[in-house]
Formats: structure tokens, sequence, C-alpha cells
């Protein structure tokens, strides 16, 4: 009886809760000696370094003249540490010809809250509608889906390109093809398949129809995946560069990692100020990465296993 | 992934009858409207008209008229002596640098994740750094890289060559020399996917019944034998899928080179998707992109009916 509550208990664990608990108990006959853990943690403790390079080169340089941020490996001395970097990168992007960096911001912001939230509302309904209410043409509608998935964005973009040139230095060009999202309606959708099938029928009983059992009964007990969805889907947006090349030309429209691109590719070339612009655009990416860790590397792993 | 999808697809025809159909379908059809109406005009349609496009030369705020071409660009593409050869190279990058990558990218994904996997403390920590790469956006990811990159000895991986080798190696030019460029691009994506790859296996790792580790321990199979014949077979369909993925995303290839390189220096990291977008995008030749495009969707659905090939044939085999 245990071992089955227990194995339950690490399905569960790994479900909802994710990936990140307890490995210890998986492989706890697999840890050596103490020699053995000096060598594990000096190894990982390497590779974190190493790992960790760029990023810390970044944001020292952000902070340093620079002249000295290109020299070798003393680019890592943080000495003569200032904001002239943020402030630079303030006083430059500051007119219509070189665009404002709020511009930018609120470009990627626009852009990725529309996606996400437009996207959470509508993908979902389909991905319930898919799960589970009987209609005709579903299962039609769900091998369309699951084809889809399989299509790269690249696929399309060209053709896309073409099609939308005539909105062209818009957010609506930004985030149009981008709203309903094959893979996110498919996560829906497995999750909502797995929900028991009593749960709806309790509220069919208690006469609620389609939409309230959805959005009264369903949504709220499908956080994990609400999440899972809503850290894809605003990481693609919030990176989202080719589409970017090829539809925006005007400054005012650029999204922030269009907009580094750009800074980077023209003279003269600041890269403390190019390094101070590159921590102000991943700073909301990294806030929030941390705060919700787990969910992160859980929706990252289940977008893997899903497969 | 395309195996699951299936089984998926298939188990819902079973499901009991209908109990309110005209109601639901009602309901079924309003609420799935508005994803699949955006899914066919943003998805369906712009897919069925790169094939148009690809048979016409088009151009974007031209006077004249698209005219029908037929196959004209595919022969201008793939076979024509003169024309084909960069696109040719673009394709042998793009293989060049899944050759490098997959197999890096997925052994170093293996050997993190195995390293986690053990019962340390801290290993939250530990993964945390690993990730970190994955949620920063590619752009950023490139820029930075290129003055990690810098050609001379005030690089900053120059400088770190420079010291741990005592003097004796570089400088190198990462990004400018054509032996180099493709390399130093592919070290650059490992570093910024590894860690998505490893969160994947982790949890395929964790989902491998401990029993069978005590069962090879009873057996006294040794570390190297359990590694084998446990934890391999265990995690073979992740690792097809891993592998898969990655294949796709070495096709992919984009955002580093048109921010590193520009495809260059000579043509060594163009890719094909580089091709496609700066032919449509910069030449203004959307026809001739398109069937780029095309010849992109090909090699993808190839490779993901291999996959669904060896999926398949590893259900049949357990």
């Amino acid at each position: 009886m245990s071992e089955i509550a227990a194995e339950d208990a690490a399905a569960y664990r790994k479900a909802v809760i994710g990936i990140a608990t307890d490995p210890s108990k998986k492989v706890g006959r697999l840890g050596g000696g103490p020699a053995r853990k000096v060598l594990d943690y000096a190894v990982l403790l390497i590779v974190a370094a190493l790992f960790f390079a760029p990023i810390a080169y970044m944001v020292i340089g952000s902070f340093k003249p620079s002249a000295e941020v290109l020299d070798g490996l003393s680019g890592f001395v943080p000495k003569d540490l200032s904001l002239d970097n943020y402030r630079g990168v303030f006083a430059r992007f500051d007119s219509p010809s070189t665009g404002y960096f709020a511009n930018f911001y609120l470009t990627s912001t626009i852009v990725s809250v529309v996606i996400v939230v437009g996207g959470l509302i509508i993908n979902s309904l389909a991905g319930y509608a898919l799960a589970r209410l009987q209609w005709k043409g579903r299962n039609l509608a769900l091998s369309i889906v699951v084809l889809i998935v399989i299509l790269p964005f690249e696929a399309i973009a060209v053709p896309l390109f073409y099609m939308l040139n005539d909105y062209r230095n818009t957010y609506f060009v930004q985030f149009i093809p981008f709203v309903a999202n094959a893979f996110s309606i498919y996560l829906f959708y497995t999750f909502f398949i797995g929900i028991p099938r009593q749960i709806q029928e309790a509220a069919r009983i208690d006469g609620a129809g389609p939409w309230k059992t959805f959005f009264l009964i369903i949504a709220p007990m499908s956080k994990p995946v609400f999440a899972s969805v809503t850290i894809l889907t605003f990481l693609a947006a919030w990176s989202s560069f080719l589409f970017p090349v090829m539809v925006v030309d005007q400054p005012q429209y650029r999204p922030l990692p269009l907009a580094i691109s750009v800074f980077k590719a023209e003279p003269p070339t600041d890269w403390g100020q190019i390094f101070a612009f590159g921590v102000l655009l991943v700073l909301p990416v990294v806030i929030v990465f941390l705060l919700f860790q787990r969910w992160f590397v859980q929706s990252v792993a289940s977008s893997g296993l899903k497969g | 992934m395309a195996a699951t999808l299936e089984t998926a697809a298939a188990g819902s025809v079973s499901e009991p009858p209908p109990e309110k159909p005209l109601k639901e379908t009602r309901s079924a059809l309003l609420m799935i409207s508005p994803a699949m109406l955006l899914l066919a005009a943003f998805v369906v349609i712009p897919f069925v008209m790169a094939f148009w496009l690809s048979l016409h030369n088009v151009r974007l705020d031209s006077p004249r008229p698209s005219t029908w071409m037929g196959l004209e660009q595919y022969r201008r593409i793939l076979f024509d002596p003169d024309l084909s050869a960069v696109f040719y190279r673009s394709l042998i990058n793009n293989f060049l640098f899944a050759l490098f990558v997959v197999p890096v990218q997925t052994g170093l994904a293996l050997a993190l994740a195995l390293l986690l996997n053990r019962p340390l403390r801290g290993m939250a920590v530990f993964r945390t750094f690993f990730f970190m790469p994955v949620v920063f956006p590619m752009a950023l990811v490139a820029v930075v890289w290129t003055l990690i990159y810098s050609r001379d000895e005030l690089g900053m991986l120059n400088g770190f060559i420079n010291t741990v080798s005592f003097g004796h190696l570089g400088p190198y030019d990462w990004l400018g020399d054509p032996k180099l460029a493709l390399l130093s691009v592919a070290i650059m994506s490992i570093w910024a996917g590894v860690g998505f790859q490893m969160v994947i296996i982790l949890a395929g790792l964790q989902g491998i019944p401990t029993s069978l580790y005590e069962a090879a321990s009873i057996d006294k199979a040794g570390k190297w034998q359990q590694f084998l014949n446990v934890t391999v077979p265990g995690l073979r369909n992740t690792l097809i899928f891993v592998v898969m993925i990655t294949t796709i995303f070495s096709l992919r290839l984009f955002d580093q080179v048109y921010i590193m390189t520009q495809g260059g220096p000579d043509n060594a990291t163009s890719t094909v998707m580089y091709q496609a977008v700066t032919t449509a995008f910069i030449s203004n030749n959307v026809g001739k992109g398109a069937a780029m495009t095309v010849v992109f969707v090909c090699i993808v659905i190839v490779i993901t009916l291999i996959q669904r090939r060896v999926l398949r044939q590893e259900s049949e085999i357990s």
C-alpha cells in the first residue's frame, strides 16, 4: 500500500510541482564517498563559472567605461564602476531618428502582453473544445492542430512577410501571427484531457453549460498549464527577432532585440552602452525567472516531455 | 513529438457518445473558432502561399505584376551552376552545424543532467546557472558573444585562452576566419541552448524507476554497467526527442548569423534561413526566398518522418 502511495506521490510531484524536487531519493545509490563529493562540487563549480562568465561579463561591462570593456580578461575586473553607460543609453536613444529607448520597451511590452494574454484566452478555449466537448469535426480539428505544431515559424516567415507588407511598422503585425499557437493549444488539450470527466459531469448536473464549466471549474484547477503556456509564450515573444527584422524598419516600432542588433551594427560602437542596453533588455525576464524558477524549468521540461 | 501526438489524436476517437450534441457543438465551435481562424489566416494560408510564391517572380512594391515562372526558381537554387553554389553552401553549413551541435550539446546536456541528478546539496542553484542562458533572447546572446569573440588579444576569449596557455595560443579571429566562424557560432549556440536539453533529460532521468537501479546493483552491476543498461535505455526516447529537436533547431539557424557574421566570411556561416530571408527581404526577390522556404519545409518534414520511424521501431522493440 505504502509503496503505491509513494509512487503516486512521486508522480504527483513530478506532474504538479515539477522536476526540481527530491532527486536525492532517486539516485541515493549513485552517491559516492566524501572524495567523490568534493570532485563533484569542483566540477560543478568550474562548469557553473564557465556558464556564468558571459553573463557576468555583460553585467560588469555595463558599469565600466567602454574602453575598459574590451580588454581581454581584465574586462571582468570591476573597477571604475558607474551608471554612465545607462545614462548614455537613454541619451543616445532620444530622438525620432534613433528611436526612443522607452519606445523599444513599449513595443516589446505591448507585443508580448497581447501574445500572452490573447493566447491564453483563445488557445485554452480551443484546447478545451478539443479535449472535453463533443462535436462533429473535432478529430479533424485536432489533426490540423497536431500537424501545425510540427511546422516551424521559419517555414512561413517569408510568405507572411509578403502577406502583411501593408501593415509594416505597426504593433499589430508583430503580434497577430503569434496569438493563436498550435503548440499552446496542444499543451492545454493534453492537460484538460487529464482532468477526470466526473468533474465536468458534476458541473453539468448542477446545470452549468460548457462556458460556465470552463471558466468556473476547469480553468481555476488548471493553473499549472496556464503558467507553463504563459512562460513559454512570453519567452518567445520577448525574444522575437526574425519577423521584426523583416517587418519593422522604423525606430519607433522596434522591439528590444531588434533595437540592440541595430545598436550593435551602427557606429560608433560603444560596448559599455550596448551591455547596459542588454542588461535592461533582459532584466524583466531574469527577475521573473528567478521568482518563478521552478515553473520555468518545469514548463520547458514538460514542453519536451510531451513529445 | 509526432508519435505521441498521433496517439493522442487516436485516443480521442473512443469517447462516450454525446449527450447534448447540438448545444455543445455550438459552444465548441464558438470556443475554437478564434484560434482556428487565426491559425488558418496566419499559418495555413502563408504555408500554401509559399508554394504559390515560389512559382512566380514576385517583388514587393514593384509596378510590374508578378509573373509565372514555373519551377525556374527551384532550378536556379538547386541546379544552376552559378546560382546554386551559395544555397548549397548554406545547406551544408546547416548540416555541419547540426553535425557538431547535436552530439556535443546532447552529450553535454546529458553530462550536466547526470551531475545535477546526484544527491548533493545546492543542486537547484547549479541548475539555475546552467538554465539561465535559455531565458536570454538569442539576439542579446549574439551581441554579447560578438564582443567575447573579438579578434585581437583584447577579445575576452582570446585573453582567456592566452592566459590558460601561458601565452602560447592565440589570438584567433573567431568570427572572421572562415575555418573558425561556423564553429564559433556553434559553440555560442550550445552555451545558449544546453540548459534546455538538460532539463528535459533531467526529467527523463527522474522518470526511470528506482527499482531498476536496485535490481541492477543486486546483480552486482557496476556504475558504468548501470549507466549503459539502465540509464541509457530508460532515456532512449528522451534522447531521440532531444536529438530531433536539436537537428530541427540547427536548420532554423538565423538570429546568430544575422547579427554576428551576416553569413560571412565568404558564406562560411550562411544558412538556409539566412539566404531565404535576405533573398526575400534585402534582394527583394520574394519568389526565390519562398522557394528556399519550401526546400526548408521539405527537409523538416523528412526529419520529422525519420523521427516517427525511429520512435515507432523503438516502441515495437519494447
